[in-house]
C-alpha cells in the first residue's frame, strides 16, 4: 500500500509540469480536463490508501515510505519521505476531493479566462505542494511543502496581473506570511540544532524525552513554530493578508484561502502538538489568539460590502475557532471543524463566485439582490453553506463541529468561561453576517440581473459540497446527542485526547445555548437587514462600521508604525556612503565610455591616421628592445 | 650592371609606402583611397623581392605573388563596395558616409 503514496502528490506535480512545459501546445478542453483528472486520481489514490490505513488501525498507525535521500552531509540528513497517519489522511482527503471538486468548477469558471492554462498549472502546482506539506514525515519537507503554497498562493492573488492592485495584494500576502515563515525556519533550526533530527516523530520523542515542560527552550521554539502558523492561517497579528487575497479568482479563494492552505498552520499546530504540550504558556497564548481573532474577524465580517471579504473575514474567523480548540488541546475538534469548515466554506466561495461571475463582476452585496428566484441551485447551495457556518442546530454538519469547539473551550483543562463566552459571542455574529449575506444578496428588490445560467461544471460541484456540509456532521456526534465519534476515534490515533476537567456533564445545556445564540443571531439578522429598520441606515454610516468594516485598522496601524518608518529610511538611506561609492563606479564607468566613445566619430581617414600612429608606436618599442 | 646598396632600396620602397599612407590620409575620395592602399600592397611586395634578392632566397618572390592575388581580390571587392557606397550615397566623399558613428 505504501507505494501508492508518493502518487498522491506526484500526480497534480506531473500535471503541473505538463501544463508548464506543454501548455501552449494543449488544447483548453485538454488543460482543463488534465488539471482536473490528476487531482480526481489523487483523490481515488486517497481514497485507496486511507481505506487500508484505516483498516490497519490501530494496529499499523501511519504508513511511511522513503524515496529518495535529498541532502546527507555531516550530521544533516534529509530524505524525500512520506508518512501517512490518521491526521494526513484527513488532510489529503479534504485537498484532493474538495481540490478536485474546485478544479472541476474552475474548467467553466475559467472558460473565458486568456491564462487558463497557467491558472491549471498553478493550481496543480499548488495541489502537490499543499499534499507533501501534509504527507512529509520530515520538517524540512514540510517546509519545501510551507513555501510552495506560499509561493502559489502569490502567483493565484495576483493571477489577473495586469491590475497593479491586484500585484500588491498578492506581495502583500507573500511578505506578511513571510514574517512567520522567518519564525518557523529559525524554529526548525533550534530543533535541528537541539535533536539532530528533521523527522518529526523523532523531534517529538526527543523533545518529551529531553525537554522539561514549560523550559525556555521549547517556549521559544513553540513560539517560533507558533509564528508560522499565525502567519500562514491568518491569525491575529498577521490576518490582515487575507482579505486583500481575494484579489484571485474565486476558486483559488476557495481552495487556497479558505479550505486548504490557510488551515496549514492548524496542521503545524496539530503535527507538533507535543512540542506545544510542553509548552502551556504557548498553547494558551493561541487559545488567546484564537479567541481574539474570532471575534475581530467576526465584527469585521458584519460590516464588509464585497460579498468575497465577507467570506474572507469568516474564513479567519473559523480558522480562530481551530485555534482556539489547539490552544484548550482539543486537536480532533479542531481538525473535525477544519474539515467541515472546508466543505462550506468552499461551497459559499464557488457559490459566491458564481454570482460574481454571472453579475459581471460585481462585488458588492449591496448593487444584488433578489437573486433567489434568478439562481435557485445557488440559492439553495449557498443558503445550506451559510446555515453550516452559522451552525443551524441538528441538521447542519458546522454545528457539530463548532459546537465540540465550544463545548471544549469551556470543559478542557485549560479552558474556562471566558474562552467559551468569546467562542458563543463569536458564533452569534457569524450568525448574523452569515443570513446579512443570505438577505442582502439573494432577497429584495433585484438591483443587477444576471446576464447567464450557471453551468452544469459550476454548480454539481456546489451540489455536492452542498450535501457534504450537511451530512459531514454525522460521522461525529456529542454524547447528549447519539455517541457518534468516527471521526475522533480515526484522528485521535495520531492526536492526544482532550484531557477535561472534572466538570458535571453540562454538555446538552451548552448546545441548547449555542443553538439558541445561533438562531437568535439568524432572527436578528432577519430584522435588520430583511426588515431594514430605519436605525440601520444610520448604523451602515456610522463611525463603528467603519472601523469595524477597516478590519480594526491593524491595515493603518501597520502602515503607520511599520511600513512608513521602513520607507522613511530607506529614503534617507539612498545616498549614504556605499550608495556613493557604488554610483561613483557607475559614473566612472560611463566617463570612460565618453572618452572611448569620442573616437569612433565616423571619420575613415582619422582612424587610418590613428592606425598608423598606433603602428609607429608598436614598431618602435619593439625595435628599443 | 649598375648595383643600388640595398639601403636605398628599402628607403625606394619607404618613400613608396609612406606615399601611399599620406595619399590615404589627404584624399577624401574612395577611388583614390583605394589607389592608394594599392601602392601601399606594392611597396611592401618590393619589400620582399628586395629581400629575396638580398639572400638569394626564392620565398620573397613567392609571397610577393600571393600579394598580388590578395591585392587582386581586395581590388574587386573594393571596388564593388565603392559602387555599391555610390549607388547609396550618391557621393564618394569618405567624410560624408559616416552612418555607422556614435550618436553622441
Amino acid at each position: 500500500m505504501t507505494t501508492l503514496i508518493p502518487f498522491i502528490p506526484a500526480l497534480p506535480l506531473l500535471s503541473f509540469l505538463i501544463l508548464a512545459l506543454f501548455g501552449g501546445k494543449l488544447s483548453r478542453k485538454a488543460a482543463g480536463w488534465i488539471g482536473a483528472g490528476s487531482v480526481g486520481v489523487s483523490a481515488i489514490l486517497t481514497v485507496i490508501t486511507g481505506i487500508h490505513l484505516i483498516d490497519s488501525l490501530p494496529a499499523i498507525k501511519s504508513y511511511s515510505v522513503i524515496i529518495w535521500q535529498w541532502m546527507h552531509a555531516g550530521n544533516l540528513n534529509a530524505t524525500i519521505s512520506f508518512s501517512l497517519d490518521s491526521l494526513s489522511l484527513v488532510f489529503c482527503f479534504v485537498i484532493t476531493f474538495v481540490g478536485f471538486l474546485i478544479h472541476i468548477y474552475s474548467i467553466e469558471f475559467m472558460a473565458k479566462d486568456e491564462g487558463f492554462t497557467r491558472f491549471f498549472a498553478y493550481m496543480n502546482l499548488f495541489v502537490g505542494s499543499m499534499l507533501i506539506l501534509v504527507l512529509a514525515d520530515n520538517i524540512l519537507l514540510l517546509y519545501l511543502g510551507w513555501e510552495g503554497v506560499g509561493l502559489c498562493s502569490y502567483l493565484l492573488i495576483g493571477f489577473w496581473y495586469k491590475e497593479p492592485a491586484n500585484g500588491t495584494a498578492a506581495r502583500k500576502a507573500f511578505i506578511i506570511t513571510r514574517i512567520g515563515d522567518t519564525a518557523m525556519i529559525i524554529g526548525i533550526f533550534i530543533l535541528f540544532i537541539s535533536f539532530g533530527t528533521f523527522n518529526i516523530q523523532d523531534i517529538m520523542h526527543l523533545a518529551s524525552a529531553k525537554w522539561a515542560s514549560g523550559s525556555a527552550i521549547a517556549v521559544i521554539t513553540a513560539f517560533l513554530l507558533l509564528g508560522g502558523a499565525l502567519g500562514k492561517s491568518a491569525q491575529l497579528p498577521l490576518q490582515t493578508w487575507l482579505p486583500d487575497a481575494m484579489a484571485g479568482p474565486s476558486p483559488v479563494s476557495a481552495l487556497i484561502h479558505a479550505a486548504t492552505m490557510v488551515t496549514a498552520g492548524v496542521y503545524l499546530i496539530a503535527r507538533t502538538n507535543i512540542l506545544f504540550s510542553l509548552a502551556p504558556v504557548v498553547q494558551a497564548v493561541i487559545a488567546v489568539i484564537g479567541a481574539l481573532t474570532l471575534l475581530i474577524a467576526g465584527f469585521s465580517a458584519l460590516a464588509q460590502h464585497d460579498l468575497k471579504r465577507i467570506l474572507a473575514y469568516s474564513t479567519i474567523s473559523q480558522i480562530g475557532y481551530m485555534f482556539l480548540a489547539l490552544g484548550v488541546g482539543a486537536y480532533s475538534a479542531a481538525i473535525f471543524h477544519f474539515m467541515i469548515h472546508a466543505f462550506f466554506k468552499a461551497l459559499l466561495f464557488l457559490a459566491a463566485g458564481v454570482v460574481i461571475l454571472v453579475l459581471n463582476e460585481e462585488h458588492d452585496i449591496f448593487k444584488m439582490g433578489g437573486l433567489r428566484k434568478k439562481m435557485p441551485v445557488v440559492f439553495w447551495t449557498f443558503l445550506i453553506g451559510s446555515a453550516s457556518l452559522s451552525a443551524l442546530p441538528l441538521i447542519t454538519a458546522g454545528f457539530y463541529s463548532k459546537d465540540a469547539i465550544l463545548w471544549f473551550s469551556y470543559s478542557a483543562n485549560s479552558g474556562g468561561i471566558i474562552l467559551w463566552l468569546a467562542g458563543i459571542v463569536g458564533a452569534f455574529l457569524t450568525a448574523l453576517y452569515s443570513f446579512r449575506m443570505i438577505f442582502i444578496t439573494f432577497y429584495g428588490e433585484a438591483k443587477t440581473e444576471p446576464s447567464f445560467p450557471a453551468g452544469k461544471l459550476m454548480t454539481v460541484p456546489l451540489i455536492i459540497l452542498a450535501v457534504l456540509s450537511v451530512i459531514g456532521g454525522f460521522i461525529e456526534l456529542p454524547a447528549s446527542m447519539g455517541t457518534v465519534h468516527l471521526f475522533s476515534n480515526l484522528v485521535n490515533n495520531t492526536l492526544p485526547i482532550v484531557d477535561l476537567k472534572n466538570v458535571e456533564n453540562m454538555e446538552g445545556l451548552f448546545q441548547l445555548i449555542s443553538a439558541l445564540i445561533a438562531m437568535s443571531g439568524i432572527y436578528l439578522a432577519y430584522r435588520f437587514y430583511y426588515r431594514k429598520p430605519a436605525y440601520m441606515e444610520t448604523f451602515n454610516y456610522s463611525r463603528i462600521n467603519h472601523f469595524f468594516e477597516s478590519g480594526f485598522g491593524f491595515d493603518k496601524v501597520y502602515y503607520t508604525f511599520i511600513v512608513k518608518p521602513i520607507i522613511w529610511m530607506a529614503e534617507i538611506d539612498k545616498k549614504d556612503f556605499f550608495d556613493q561609492l557604488n554610483i561613483s563606479i557607475s559614473r566612472l564607468a560611463l566617463l570612460g565610455n565618453r572618452i572611448v566613445s569620442l573616437t569612433e566619430n565616423g571619420k575613415l581617414r582619422w582612424y587610418i591616421l590613428s592606425f598608423a600612429i598606433g603602428i609607429a608606436v608598436i614598431l618602435t618599442l619593439m625595435m628599443n628592445k | 650592371m649598375l648595383t643600388v646598396p640595398v639601403e636605398t632600396q628599402i628607403a625606394f620602397a619607404g618613400i613608396l609606402f609612406f606615399l601611399g599612407l599620406i595619399g590615404l590620409l589627404v584624399r577624401r575620395n574612395l577611388v583614390f583611397m583605394l589607389m592608394s592602399i594599392e601602392i601601399m600592397f606594392n611597396s611592401a611586395g618590393l619589400v620582399f623581392i628586395i629581400a629575396a634578392r638580398h639572400w638569394n632566397q626564392p620565398d620573397g618572390q613567392v609571397m610577393f605573388i600571393f600579394i598580388l592575388a590578395v591585392t587582386a581580390v581586395e581590388v574587386a571587392i573594393g571596388l564593388a563596395l565603392i559602387l555599391q557606397v555610390y549607388h547609396h550615397f550618391k557621393t564618394l566623399d569618405v567624410d560624408a558616409i559616416n552612418k555607422l558613428k556614435d550618436e553622441n
